[in-house]
This record gives structure tokens, sequence and C-alpha cells, in this order.
């Protein structure tokens, strides 16, 4: 009886001069969908990687499925699939042959190895592409094959390293419609991402993590919820609206152009601004998990 | 304790075997501009070298000159065909396909990796072996039962080779800098392992320092001695250098690719 697919406590990685990952806690449970969210430099990568059993960890407690990666990396392996975030698929061979030869490291006869890339071609909608070579498919279409490919070996946990890097929206939402699907089935899945719209549709939990430390953890509703609480309203960033907010003691935050207002009275506010200010833009909007993103990692640019 | 030992190393070559599998599969779908190499190059060594400049020069060691090269161009194209392999091959799948990355995402091992590239540099090896023995066989430049010899000798050099290229290939902070080893270590040895000249023209310390360091020196006086069916003295040392530095430089390549990788 395994209770969690993954259980971390005070995980940490350390590179010669940098702490990658600090001391960090999370639990994943079976058939759970489960989102990593965080700016570029976060830690996500890396916490995919030790859970993968490819990145040895500095400290602290990781088990998946219950044992200790260092000593059962390979059994662990075994019950894993990997969406990476950079294609890694061999150019020069088939969509066929990709998934053919990626089953004989699993120990899976090419019978069943056969059987089973059909099976996946057809749901991933690649069956025609079967004898393309690589290079001739689309973005969209190799992440489809590289999410086929990890489930080759009919894993346990498949973890995707940001699934839909540098898609278009039409392939975006495919491979979404592909992962609900899994989920649906009973699939337990780890995926890291900065897209917001894609954490808040997927996941039924996620962890907002900035320079290697956990800042949240609940699902993204629960997250809006607490720390927005209220609906947004946009605005202009202007000297006026500004020294008006400040004299009527209205709080506000200000993004590059724009400032945002929380509050519980939308509309009134609205009115207000557009009234004394005629020719500004105003928009009310329910907060949204960007905004509990931004309001935990501030605005600053990630290198 | 044995059976523990055997049962992991019988897997360490399972996995390596299944990495060779892909390397091969990969190499069966562009066979044709992969097999022209080993033939043509051969080809215009014998032709230009061989035939050509040899026509002006006297029997070395008894024999005619284009049948002393020809163990030495056998031997030769064994390291190239081996060592580019295991340098730039490798160095393109670990770093510009990312296939390390999708093969240690399965249960393979990084050993297993790097022993099925080694492996795999070896095959690369021995086919090109294999296709310049059946042109020398056509020309009658080498006795048959040699070359049959020859041809597992060629293999476990080609391991030599492959281990060699794949401790550069694990060091090389670029793909640039692997022409380093290939133009101050490969290409040198090439002309100064008893391969166009006997060793013995050279001063007695080059000799020596050819025999420390030059590898290919003692393939091509094993692969001479089978091809012309002589001896050379030294045939102890030839083997004992090519085994020993087989193991060493196999394990080397795969504590290096571990600290490299492994992070």
């Amino acid at each position: 009886m395994e209770p969690y697919v993954i259980e971390a406590t005070g995980l940490t990685k350390r590179y010669r001069d940098l702490t990658a990952v600090n001391s960090i806690a999370f639990s994943v449970t079976k058939g759970e969908l489960f989102g990593f969210l965080g700016p570029n430099g976060a830690g996500k990568t890396t916490t995919m990687k030790m859970v993968q059993c490819v990145s040895p960890r500095s400290g602290g407690v990781l088990k998946i499925f219950g044992e200790d990666p260092e000593i059962f990396g390979r059994n662990i392996r075994r019950r894993i699939g990997v969406v990476p975030q950079e294609t890694n698929l061999d150019p020069d061979l088939s969509v066929f042959d990709n998934l053919a030869m990626y089953a004989r490291f699993f120990d899976i006869t090419p019978a069943d190895a056969a059987k089973r890339a059909q099976n996946l071609l057809e749901f991933f909608e690649l069956e025609t592409k079967k004898d393309t070579i690589i290079e001739k498919l689309s973005g969209g279409m190799k992440r489809r094959l590289l999410l086929a490919r990890a489930l080759m070996n009919n894993p346990d946990l498949l973890i995707l390293d940001e699934p839909t890097i540098g898609l278009d929206p039409q392939a975006r939402h495919h491979i979404w419609e592909k992962l609900l699907k899994l989920r649906a089935e009973g699939h337990t899945i780890v995926l890291t991402t900065h897209y917001l719209d894609e954490a808040a549709r997927l996941c039924d939990r996620l962890v907002i993590m900035d320079q290697g430390t956990i800042l949240v953890e609940g699902s993204p509703d629960a997250l809006v919820r607490t720390y927005i609480g209220m609906d947004i309203v946009e605005t202009d960033n202007t000297e006026e609206v500004t020294r008006y907010l400040d004299s009527v003691g209205i709080s506000y935050e200000i993004g590059g152009e724009t400032i945002q207002i929380r509050t519980s009275t939308p509309r009134e506010q609205a009115d207000r601004l557009m009234e004394r200010f005629q020719s500004i833009r105003v928009i009310t909007r329910p907060g949204s998990l960007e905004d509990v993103f931004l309001l935990l990692t501030g605005r600053r640019i990630r290198e | 304790m044995r059976s523990k030992i055997f049962e992991k190393t019988s897997v360490l070559f399972i996995g390596a075997y299944r990495v060779w599998l892909r390397n091969a599969l990969v190499f069966r779908k562009n066979i044709r501009v992969n097999l022209l190499p080993p033939f043509i190059e051969p080809l215009l060594y014998l032709g230009a070298i061989g035939f050509g400049i040899g026509a002006y020069i006297t029997d070395i060691e008894g024999l005619p000159y284009v049948r002393f090269i020809a163990p030495a161009i056998l031997a030769a194209s064994v390291m190239n065909a081996s060592f580019f392999e295991c340098a730039y091959g490798t160095y393109v799948r670990m770093y510009y396909q990312k296939t390390f990355d999708a093969l240690l995402a399965t249960p393979i091992t990084i050993q297993e990796v790097i022993l099925g590239e080694i492996f795999w540099g070896a095959t690369r090896g021995l086919i090109s072996a294999l296709s310049i023995s059946i042109i020398l066989l056509l020309l009658g430049l080498a006795s048959p039962a040699g070359l049959l010899l020859a041809l597992p000798l060629s293999f476990v050099a080609g391991l030599l080779f492959s281990g060699i290229a794949a401790c550069f290939s694990a060091v090389s902070p670029s793909i640039d800098t692997i022409s380093y080893p290939a133009t101050l270590f490969i290409a040198p040895m090439f002309l100064f392992s008893g391969t166009f000249f006997p060793l013995h023209l050279l001063p007695q310390i080059v000799q020596v320092l050819a025999l420390i360091f030059l590898p290919l020196t003692h393939v091509v006086s094993l692969t001479r001695g089978l091809l012309t069916e002589s001896t050379d003295p030294l045939w102890a040392l030839n083997i004992t250098w090519i085994v020993l530095g087989t193991i060493v430089f196999s394990f080397l390549a795969i504590r290096l690719f571990e600290r490299r990788l492994i992070v």
C-alpha cells in the first residue's frame, strides 16, 4: 500500500554556489493532477529531475511510490513516464519507430509495443503520421508524440515539464483536452508550468514556487479566494489617477502601465473612476491565479 | 556473492545492448551514406600512396610497399571510425539530440548508455574493417586467414579508440573543442604509428614515446603481423596495451560522463 505517489520533506538541491531547491515539502496522491507553478529559475525543473531519479538530492527526504530514488532509481523509473521540456525524440526515426524503440528500454516485447503504440497514436490523433519522420511534424504533434512515448510503459506517474511551451492556442487546447482525459482515467500527473491559465484549468492542486521555496499550496480556486478574495479593477497608470486614489485612501498596486485595485465593489469603483476621468480605460474582472502569482512572486523580470 | 556480481554485470550488458541497438537502428536508416566512406577512403589511400607513391619505394622488410601499408590502412580506419563516432557522434547525441536525457528517463542507467556508446563505436570500427577486408581480399593484398583474425582484433581496437574518444567527448565544453584531440592526437598518430614507414626509422626516443602514447602503434603492429603472416617481437606488449587501455579508458569514460551528467 502506497499512501503517497510522491512525498517530499526538507527536499534540497544545492549546486556549488547556488541553492536551486531549498527545503521544500509536498505530497502527491494517487489520481491527482498536481502542478508546480513558478517563474523561471524557481526550481521547478530541478525538483522534477529529482523526482525522475536522474538528479540526486542534496538533502531532505524524497519518496516515490514509497521508495528512495537514490536506491531504487531503476525500479522507480520503470513506473514513471516523462515528457521533457525540450524535445528529445529521435530525429532520424519515424513516429512509430520512436515509440517502438523507447518500449525496448522498458522490457516491453515488440508485439506488445506495436499494439500499445497503435493505441496511443490513435488516442493522440497521430495514426496517419505513423511512418512520418520526426522532422516533418509540427510542434504540437511532437509534443503529443512525446506524451504518447511517456505513456508507452503504462506509467503510474506521468511527469510533464512545461507541456505546452511554445505551442499555438489550438495545439495547447488539444494537449489540455488529452491531459484531462488521462486524469479522468485515473492517471497521476505532475506538471510544471509558468502559464497561469494552464495551471488554473488543469490542476487539482498546485504549489507556487519562487527562488527554490514553495510559497503556497492549494487548489487554484482556494488560492484565488484566499489571496485575492475580491474582484479587480484595472485602469491606466497616470499621475492624476494615483493622486486621486491616494487622496481618497484606496489601496492599489502598480504593474507597469496599469493600476490594479482589489475591491469587493468593482462596479461602483469603476463608475467613480470613469465619472472623474473621462478618457480613461477601466476594466473590471474577477481575481485570477495570475493575480495570486504576481502578488506572491512580485513583478520583477526573471532572467 | 558471485551470482550477484554476475547478475549485475548481465543487467549492465543488456542495457548497453539496448543502447547499441538504438544506434544500430538509426545507422541502418541512413545506411547508404554511412557505408560510403569506409569503402572509398581506403581505396583512395591504397591507390594514391600504396600504388602511386609505392611505385618509387623499394620493398620494406621484404614486402612490396602497398602490402606494407595495407594492414596499417585497415588499423587506421578502425581508429578513425571508432574515434569519430564516440567523439562527435556521442557528443551530438548527448548535447544536441538530447538522446541521453531520453534514455535516462527510462530504467537505463548512465553506465549502460556509455557502455552502449563504446560498443557502438567499436561496431563502426568493425564495419570499416570488414569493408576494407573485402577490398584487400579482392586485390590480393592480404592473407584470407589473417583477415579473418584481424576482425576480432579490430573490434577490440575499436573499443579502445571509442573509450578514448568518449573520454574527450565527456570533458569537451563544446563540439568545436573536440577538434583538439582530433588534430593533435589522432592525426599525428595516423602518421607516426608505423603506418606509412617502419617505426625503427625514427630516433629511439621517439619510438619509445610512440609505443607508450600512440595506441595505434600496437594495433598496426598486430594487424600487420596477421595480414603478412609474420610476428612482431613486441606482440605481447601490443596485446597488453590494447586490453589494459580498453578497460582503463572505458571506466574513465563512464566516470567522466557521470560527473558531467549526474548533477
